[in-house]
Protein backbone atom coordinates (compact mmCIF):
# COMPACT_ATOMS: atom_id res chain seq x y z
CA UNK A 1 0.00 0.00 0.00
CA UNK A 2 1.40 3.20 -0.96
CA UNK A 3 0.86 6.68 0.47
CA UNK A 4 -1.86 7.34 -2.37
CA UNK A 5 -3.76 4.61 -1.54
CA UNK A 6 -3.10 4.86 2.41
CA UNK A 7 -4.31 8.00 2.69
CA UNK A 8 -7.34 7.96 0.41
CA UNK A 9 -8.78 4.79 2.86
CA UNK A 10 -7.86 6.35 6.08
CA UNK A 11 -9.62 9.35 4.73
CA UNK A 12 -12.70 7.67 3.40
CA UNK A 13 -12.49 5.30 7.12
CA UNK A 14 -12.67 8.75 8.52
CA UNK A 15 -15.63 10.15 7.07
CA UNK A 16 -17.60 7.13 7.92
CA UNK A 17 -16.57 7.47 11.42
CA UNK A 18 -17.34 11.18 11.14
CA UNK A 19 -21.13 11.19 10.09
CA UNK A 20 -21.85 7.85 12.10
CA UNK A 21 -20.71 9.85 15.09
CA UNK A 22 -22.50 13.12 14.10
CA UNK A 23 -25.78 11.10 13.24
CA UNK A 24 -25.37 9.10 16.59
CA UNK A 25 -24.06 11.85 18.81
CA UNK A 26 -21.38 9.35 19.87
CA UNK A 27 -18.53 10.70 18.04
CA UNK A 28 -16.32 10.16 15.40
CA UNK A 29 -12.83 9.96 17.74
CA UNK A 30 -14.14 6.97 19.30
CA UNK A 31 -13.85 4.63 16.47
CA UNK A 32 -11.10 6.06 14.58
CA UNK A 33 -8.60 4.56 16.79
CA UNK A 34 -9.74 1.64 17.10
CA UNK A 35 -9.91 2.10 13.09
CA UNK A 36 -6.33 2.55 12.54
CA UNK A 37 -4.48 0.72 15.15
CA UNK A 38 -7.19 -2.72 14.14
CA UNK A 39 -7.19 -2.21 10.77
CA UNK A 40 -4.62 -0.18 9.35
CA UNK A 41 -1.77 -1.77 11.72
CA UNK A 42 -1.08 2.32 12.79
CA UNK A 43 1.08 2.69 16.04
CA UNK A 44 -1.76 3.45 18.71
CA UNK A 45 0.45 6.77 19.63
CA UNK A 46 0.14 8.29 15.75
CA UNK A 47 -3.65 7.05 15.84
CA UNK A 48 -4.53 8.71 19.28
CA UNK A 49 -2.48 11.80 18.26
CA UNK A 50 -4.30 11.63 14.79
CA UNK A 51 -7.44 11.40 16.79
CA UNK A 52 -7.22 13.90 19.37
CA UNK A 53 -6.68 16.09 16.41
CA UNK A 54 -9.88 15.39 14.61
CA UNK A 55 -11.62 15.56 17.56
CA UNK A 56 -10.99 19.78 17.71
CA UNK A 57 -12.10 20.04 14.47
CA UNK A 58 -15.44 18.60 15.11
CA UNK A 59 -15.84 20.19 18.32
CA UNK A 60 -15.40 23.94 17.12
CA UNK A 61 -17.35 23.22 13.64
CA UNK A 62 -20.46 21.94 15.82
CA UNK A 63 -20.01 24.44 18.46
CA UNK A 64 -20.33 26.85 15.84
CA UNK A 65 -23.76 26.38 15.24
CA UNK A 66 -24.74 25.18 18.63
CA UNK A 67 -23.97 28.74 20.48
CA UNK A 68 -26.00 30.59 17.76
CA UNK A 69 -29.00 28.41 19.59
CA UNK A 70 -28.83 29.31 22.98
CA UNK A 71 -28.22 26.43 24.60
CA UNK A 72 -24.83 26.29 25.78
CA UNK A 73 -23.58 27.60 28.78
CA UNK A 74 -20.57 29.75 28.79
CA UNK A 75 -20.10 30.10 32.23
CA UNK A 76 -20.38 26.67 32.99
CA UNK A 77 -17.84 25.81 30.14
CA UNK A 78 -15.51 27.92 31.24
CA UNK A 79 -15.31 26.89 34.95
CA UNK A 80 -15.10 23.23 34.00
CA UNK A 81 -12.62 23.50 31.55
CA UNK A 82 -10.05 24.48 34.49
CA UNK A 83 -10.68 20.52 35.53
CA UNK A 84 -11.09 19.51 32.04
CA UNK A 85 -7.78 20.69 30.88
CA UNK A 86 -5.65 20.17 33.99
CA UNK A 87 -6.91 16.24 33.34
CA UNK A 88 -5.51 16.15 29.93
CA UNK A 89 -2.09 17.73 30.81
CA UNK A 90 -2.51 14.55 33.92
CA UNK A 91 -3.58 12.23 30.92
CA UNK A 92 -1.09 12.95 28.23
CA UNK A 93 1.70 12.33 31.21
CA UNK A 94 0.29 9.58 31.84
CA UNK A 95 0.47 8.27 28.68
CA UNK A 96 4.14 8.68 28.27
CA UNK A 97 4.64 6.23 30.85
CA UNK A 98 1.92 3.40 29.92
CA UNK A 99 2.36 0.51 27.59
CA UNK A 100 1.03 1.07 24.79
CA UNK A 101 -0.88 -2.27 25.33
CA UNK A 102 -2.30 -1.02 28.62
CA UNK A 103 -3.84 1.86 26.54
CA UNK A 104 -5.79 -0.65 24.17
CA UNK A 105 -6.95 -2.39 27.04
CA UNK A 106 -8.35 0.79 28.83
CA UNK A 107 -9.67 2.37 25.44
CA UNK A 108 -11.44 -1.55 25.47
CA UNK A 109 -13.06 -0.12 28.65
CA UNK A 110 -13.92 2.69 27.69
CA UNK A 111 -15.73 1.67 24.56
CA UNK A 112 -18.02 -0.69 26.62
CA UNK A 113 -18.50 1.74 28.63
CA UNK A 114 -20.19 4.59 26.32
CA UNK A 115 -22.01 1.81 24.12
CA UNK A 116 -23.50 0.93 27.67
CA UNK A 117 -24.34 5.25 27.90
CA UNK A 118 -25.86 5.33 24.80
CA UNK A 119 -28.13 2.38 25.12
CA UNK A 120 -29.71 4.10 28.36
CA UNK A 121 -32.77 6.18 28.37
CA UNK A 122 -32.38 9.38 28.93
CA UNK A 123 -35.09 11.75 31.32
CA UNK A 124 -35.29 15.46 32.18
CA UNK A 125 -34.79 16.76 35.08
CA UNK A 126 -37.80 18.53 37.03
CA UNK A 127 -37.65 22.52 36.69
CA UNK A 128 -38.68 22.69 40.68
CA UNK A 129 -34.83 21.83 41.46
CA UNK A 130 -33.03 24.45 43.74
CA UNK A 131 -29.28 25.49 42.83
CA UNK A 132 -26.71 24.78 45.66
CA UNK A 133 -24.93 28.04 47.28
CA UNK A 134 -21.46 26.98 45.14
CA UNK A 135 -22.93 27.21 42.24
CA UNK A 136 -25.07 30.21 42.75
CA UNK A 137 -21.79 31.97 43.59
CA UNK A 138 -20.52 30.93 40.30
CA UNK A 139 -23.55 32.13 38.58
CA UNK A 140 -24.00 28.86 36.76
CA UNK A 141 -27.32 29.00 36.73
CA UNK A 142 -28.91 29.57 32.99
CA UNK A 143 -32.10 29.49 30.57
CA UNK A 144 -32.24 27.68 27.50
CA UNK A 145 -34.79 27.54 25.13
CA UNK A 146 -37.87 25.15 25.24
CA UNK A 147 -41.44 25.16 22.87
CA UNK A 148 -42.58 26.99 25.54
CA UNK A 149 -39.69 30.03 25.53
CA UNK A 150 -37.02 30.36 27.53
CA UNK A 151 -36.64 28.09 30.87
CA UNK A 152 -34.52 28.86 33.39
CA UNK A 153 -32.62 25.68 35.23
CA UNK A 154 -31.04 24.99 38.75
CA UNK A 155 -27.64 23.98 39.13
CA UNK A 156 -26.10 21.64 41.85
CA UNK A 157 -23.47 19.16 43.23
CA UNK A 158 -21.03 21.04 41.57
CA UNK A 159 -17.91 19.46 43.62
CA UNK A 160 -18.72 15.63 41.97
CA UNK A 161 -19.30 17.58 38.83
CA UNK A 162 -16.08 19.17 39.13
CA UNK A 163 -14.39 15.70 39.71
CA UNK A 164 -16.05 13.55 36.94
CA UNK A 165 -14.67 16.64 34.29
CA UNK A 166 -10.95 15.99 35.59
CA UNK A 167 -11.64 11.74 34.70
CA UNK A 168 -12.99 13.40 31.23
CA UNK A 169 -10.27 15.59 30.87
CA UNK A 170 -7.53 12.54 31.82
CA UNK A 171 -8.96 10.18 29.13
CA UNK A 172 -9.14 12.52 26.57
CA UNK A 173 -5.58 12.94 26.93
CA UNK A 174 -4.55 9.72 27.66
CA UNK A 175 -6.85 8.04 24.63
CA UNK A 176 -6.66 11.12 22.33
CA UNK A 177 -10.95 11.33 22.14
CA UNK A 178 -13.14 14.01 23.14
CA UNK A 179 -14.98 12.16 26.28
CA UNK A 180 -17.80 13.88 25.28
CA UNK A 181 -19.82 10.98 27.32
CA UNK A 182 -18.48 11.54 30.76
CA UNK A 183 -18.81 14.91 29.97
CA UNK A 184 -22.49 15.11 29.32
CA UNK A 185 -22.35 12.36 32.96
CA UNK A 186 -20.63 15.08 35.12
CA UNK A 187 -23.34 17.75 33.67
CA UNK A 188 -26.52 15.87 33.38
CA UNK A 189 -26.22 13.42 35.83
CA UNK A 190 -23.87 14.78 38.46
CA UNK A 191 -25.21 18.60 38.17
CA UNK A 192 -28.70 18.37 37.31
CA UNK A 193 -28.10 20.20 34.40
CA UNK A 194 -30.89 19.72 31.24
CA UNK A 195 -29.54 17.11 28.56
CA UNK A 196 -29.82 19.14 26.20
CA UNK A 197 -27.49 22.50 27.15
CA UNK A 198 -25.11 19.61 28.66
CA UNK A 199 -24.59 17.90 25.12
CA UNK A 200 -23.69 21.24 23.81
CA UNK A 201 -21.61 22.17 26.53
CA UNK A 202 -19.50 19.39 26.51
CA UNK A 203 -19.14 19.40 22.24
CA UNK A 204 -18.21 22.88 22.97
CA UNK A 205 -15.92 21.95 26.10
CA UNK A 206 -14.18 19.00 24.24
CA UNK A 207 -12.11 21.40 22.02
CA UNK A 208 -10.24 23.60 24.56
CA UNK A 209 -9.80 19.89 26.37
CA UNK A 210 -8.14 18.58 23.09
CA UNK A 211 -5.89 21.26 22.66
CA UNK A 212 -4.31 20.73 26.08
CA UNK A 213 -2.89 18.15 25.19
CA UNK A 214 -2.71 18.19 21.80
CA UNK A 215 0.33 20.91 22.30
CA UNK A 216 1.52 17.82 24.12
CA UNK A 217 1.44 15.46 21.59
CA UNK A 218 2.90 17.69 18.75
CA UNK A 219 5.98 18.29 21.20
CA UNK A 220 6.17 14.48 21.69
CA UNK A 221 5.79 13.60 17.87
CA UNK A 222 2.74 11.75 18.12
CA UNK A 223 1.23 13.70 15.41
CA UNK A 224 2.70 12.44 12.01
CA UNK A 225 0.93 14.67 9.77
CA UNK A 226 0.34 12.02 6.95
CA UNK A 227 -1.97 10.31 8.99
CA UNK A 228 -3.41 13.36 10.63
CA UNK A 229 -4.48 14.99 7.52
CA UNK A 230 -6.46 11.98 5.86
CA UNK A 231 -8.35 11.73 9.29
CA UNK A 232 -8.89 15.24 10.54
CA UNK A 233 -10.55 16.33 6.59
CA UNK A 234 -12.62 12.95 6.72
CA UNK A 235 -13.91 13.02 10.34
CA UNK A 236 -14.54 16.61 9.39
CA UNK A 237 -16.35 16.36 6.53
CA UNK A 238 -18.30 13.17 7.74
CA UNK A 239 -19.54 15.30 10.53
CA UNK A 240 -20.53 18.04 8.89
CA UNK A 241 -22.78 15.62 6.30
CA UNK A 242 -24.18 14.09 8.95
CA UNK A 243 -25.23 17.09 11.16
CA UNK A 244 -27.21 18.56 8.01
CA UNK A 245 -29.35 14.99 7.31
CA UNK A 246 -29.63 14.46 11.48
CA UNK A 247 -32.43 16.62 11.40
CA UNK A 248 -34.29 14.06 8.79
CA UNK A 249 -33.07 10.89 9.81
CA UNK A 250 -34.33 8.18 11.78
CA UNK A 251 -31.33 7.26 13.87
CA UNK A 252 -32.56 4.65 16.70
CA UNK A 253 -31.50 1.80 14.38
CA UNK A 254 -28.40 3.49 13.55
CA UNK A 255 -27.72 4.04 16.87
CA UNK A 256 -28.23 0.44 17.87
CA UNK A 257 -25.56 -0.66 14.74
CA UNK A 258 -22.78 2.06 15.56
CA UNK A 259 -23.58 0.75 19.28
CA UNK A 260 -22.93 -3.04 18.02
CA UNK A 261 -19.47 -1.52 16.21
CA UNK A 262 -18.09 -0.04 18.98
CA UNK A 263 -18.98 -2.60 21.55
CA UNK A 264 -16.90 -5.16 18.78
CA UNK A 265 -13.86 -2.68 18.56
CA UNK A 266 -14.22 -2.23 22.38
CA UNK A 267 -13.32 -6.30 22.49
CA UNK A 268 -11.20 -6.28 19.88
CA UNK A 269 -9.45 -3.61 21.55
CA UNK A 270 -9.36 -5.37 24.89
CA UNK A 271 -7.78 -9.02 23.29
CA UNK A 272 -5.17 -7.03 21.41
CA UNK A 273 -3.99 -5.04 24.30
CA UNK A 274 -4.21 -8.30 26.32
CA UNK A 275 -2.09 -10.66 24.34
CA UNK A 276 0.23 -7.85 23.62
CA UNK A 277 -0.42 -7.33 19.80
CA UNK A 278 -0.87 -3.48 20.48
CA UNK B 1 -27.56 32.84 28.95
CA UNK B 2 -27.44 33.79 32.57
CA UNK B 3 -28.54 37.10 34.76
CA UNK B 4 -26.32 38.88 32.21
CA UNK B 5 -28.77 38.97 29.86
CA UNK B 6 -30.91 41.54 32.36
CA UNK B 7 -28.54 43.76 32.37
CA UNK B 8 -26.32 44.60 29.41
CA UNK B 9 -22.75 45.67 30.35
CA UNK B 10 -20.95 48.81 28.86
CA UNK B 11 -20.65 48.56 24.83
CA UNK B 12 -24.00 46.38 24.59
CA UNK B 13 -21.84 43.02 25.09
CA UNK B 14 -23.88 40.50 26.32
CA UNK B 15 -24.14 36.69 26.89
CA UNK B 16 -25.79 35.96 24.03
CA UNK B 17 -23.52 38.05 21.44
CA UNK B 18 -20.61 36.84 22.98
CA UNK B 19 -21.78 33.15 22.02
CA UNK B 20 -22.36 34.80 18.18
CA UNK B 21 -19.01 36.21 17.70
CA UNK B 22 -17.33 32.97 19.73
CA UNK B 23 -19.79 30.91 17.21
CA UNK B 24 -18.14 32.54 14.26
CA UNK B 25 -14.40 32.69 15.28
CA UNK B 26 -14.69 29.05 15.66
CA UNK B 27 -16.49 28.59 12.22
CA UNK B 28 -13.77 30.77 10.34
CA UNK B 29 -10.68 28.86 12.40
CA UNK B 30 -11.72 25.48 11.67
CA UNK B 31 -12.37 26.52 7.87
CA UNK B 32 -8.93 28.61 7.49
CA UNK B 33 -7.62 25.72 9.53
CA UNK B 34 -9.00 22.46 7.09
CA UNK B 35 -7.82 24.83 3.57
CA UNK B 36 -4.51 24.82 4.76
CA UNK B 37 -4.37 21.27 5.64
CA UNK B 38 -5.88 20.87 2.32
CA UNK B 39 -3.21 22.25 0.47
CA UNK B 40 -0.59 20.84 2.44
CA UNK B 41 -2.41 16.97 1.55
CA UNK B 42 -2.10 17.99 -2.10
CA UNK B 43 1.16 18.99 -2.34
CA UNK B 44 2.40 15.86 -0.11
CA UNK B 45 0.31 13.51 -2.06
CA UNK B 46 1.86 14.68 -5.66
CA UNK B 47 5.41 14.93 -3.97
CA UNK B 48 5.37 11.43 -1.67
CA UNK B 49 2.23 9.45 -3.59
CA UNK B 50 4.02 6.38 -4.74
CA UNK B 51 5.98 5.98 -1.71
CA UNK B 52 5.26 3.36 1.14
CA UNK B 53 4.79 4.87 4.48
CA UNK B 54 5.53 2.80 7.16
CA UNK B 55 3.25 3.73 10.83
CA UNK B 56 4.33 0.23 11.89
CA UNK B 57 6.58 1.05 14.53
CA UNK B 58 6.46 4.60 16.54
CA UNK B 59 9.81 6.56 16.23
CA UNK B 60 8.17 10.17 16.83
CA UNK B 61 8.31 12.75 14.05
CA UNK B 62 11.17 14.46 13.41
CA UNK B 63 12.45 17.59 15.02
CA UNK B 64 11.51 19.88 12.57
CA UNK B 65 8.22 18.85 12.45
CA UNK B 66 7.55 19.06 16.30
CA UNK B 67 8.86 22.21 17.31
CA UNK B 68 6.77 25.60 16.74
CA UNK B 69 10.02 27.90 15.34
CA UNK B 70 10.92 25.08 12.75
CA UNK B 71 7.33 24.09 11.58
CA UNK B 72 6.56 28.25 10.52
CA UNK B 73 10.11 27.85 8.37
CA UNK B 74 9.18 24.66 6.46
CA UNK B 75 5.24 26.05 5.89
CA UNK B 76 7.10 29.43 4.68
CA UNK B 77 9.40 27.05 2.25
CA UNK B 78 6.46 25.68 1.29
CA UNK B 79 7.42 21.83 2.47
CA UNK B 80 4.58 19.80 2.20
CA UNK B 81 4.91 18.27 5.52
CA UNK B 82 5.09 21.23 7.04
CA UNK B 83 2.13 23.24 5.72
CA UNK B 84 -0.15 20.33 7.03
CA UNK B 85 1.29 20.85 10.74
CA UNK B 86 0.72 24.32 10.19
CA UNK B 87 -2.81 23.67 9.26
CA UNK B 88 -3.03 21.35 12.52
CA UNK B 89 -1.36 24.03 14.51
CA UNK B 90 -4.13 26.77 13.32
CA UNK B 91 -6.46 23.82 14.59
CA UNK B 92 -5.63 23.20 17.38
CA UNK B 93 -5.13 27.90 17.69
CA UNK B 94 -8.80 27.77 17.43
CA UNK B 95 -10.38 26.92 20.62
CA UNK B 96 -7.41 29.03 22.34
CA UNK B 97 -8.29 32.04 20.46
CA UNK B 98 -12.06 31.04 21.84
CA UNK B 99 -10.34 31.44 25.73
CA UNK B 100 -8.24 34.50 24.88
CA UNK B 101 -11.70 36.51 23.40
CA UNK B 102 -14.18 34.44 26.37
CA UNK B 103 -11.09 36.58 28.59
CA UNK B 104 -11.78 39.82 27.06
CA UNK B 105 -15.42 39.38 26.82
CA UNK B 106 -15.59 38.48 30.83
CA UNK B 107 -13.37 41.91 31.48
CA UNK B 108 -15.72 43.85 29.66
CA UNK B 109 -18.59 42.70 31.74
CA UNK B 110 -16.71 43.14 34.47
CA UNK B 111 -17.60 39.92 35.73
CA UNK B 112 -13.75 39.68 37.09
CA UNK B 113 -13.87 36.06 38.68
CA UNK B 114 -14.78 35.06 35.15
CA UNK B 115 -11.67 36.64 34.15
CA UNK B 116 -9.33 34.77 36.55
CA UNK B 117 -11.03 31.54 35.65
CA UNK B 118 -10.43 31.65 32.36
CA UNK B 119 -6.86 32.97 32.58
CA UNK B 120 -6.18 29.84 34.57
CA UNK B 121 -7.46 27.57 31.51
CA UNK B 122 -5.63 29.74 29.04
CA UNK B 123 -2.28 29.30 31.45
CA UNK B 124 -2.89 25.65 31.23
CA UNK B 125 -3.10 26.13 27.34
CA UNK B 126 -0.13 28.18 27.09
CA UNK B 127 2.24 25.53 29.05
CA UNK B 128 1.31 22.85 27.09
CA UNK B 129 1.46 24.59 23.27
CA UNK B 130 4.72 26.22 24.83
CA UNK B 131 6.27 25.05 28.22
CA UNK B 132 6.54 21.45 27.29
CA UNK B 133 9.27 21.95 23.96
Amino acid sequence: MNVLEFTGLVALGSLVAGFLGALTGLGGGVVVVPMLALLFHVDIRYAIGASLVSVIATSSGAAAAYVREGYSNIRIGMFLETATTAGAIAGAAIALHVPTSAIAIVFGVVLLYSAYLSSKHREEHGAHLQSSPLAKKLRLEGTYPTPEGKQPYAVTGVGAGYGLMFLAGVMSGLLGIGSGAVKVLAMDQAMKIPFKVSTTTSNFMIGVTAAASAGLYLARGYIAPGITMAVMLGVLAGSMIGAKILVQAKVKVLRYVFAAVIVALGIEMIFNGATGRI
Amino acid sequence: MSTQDQAPAPGGFNDQRIEIIIGTLLRTGVILAAAVVLSGAIMYLARYGRVVPDYKSFHGEPERLKSLPEIFHGAIALEPRDIIQFGLLLLIATPIARVVFSAIAFAIERDYAYVVITLVVLGILCYSLFGSS
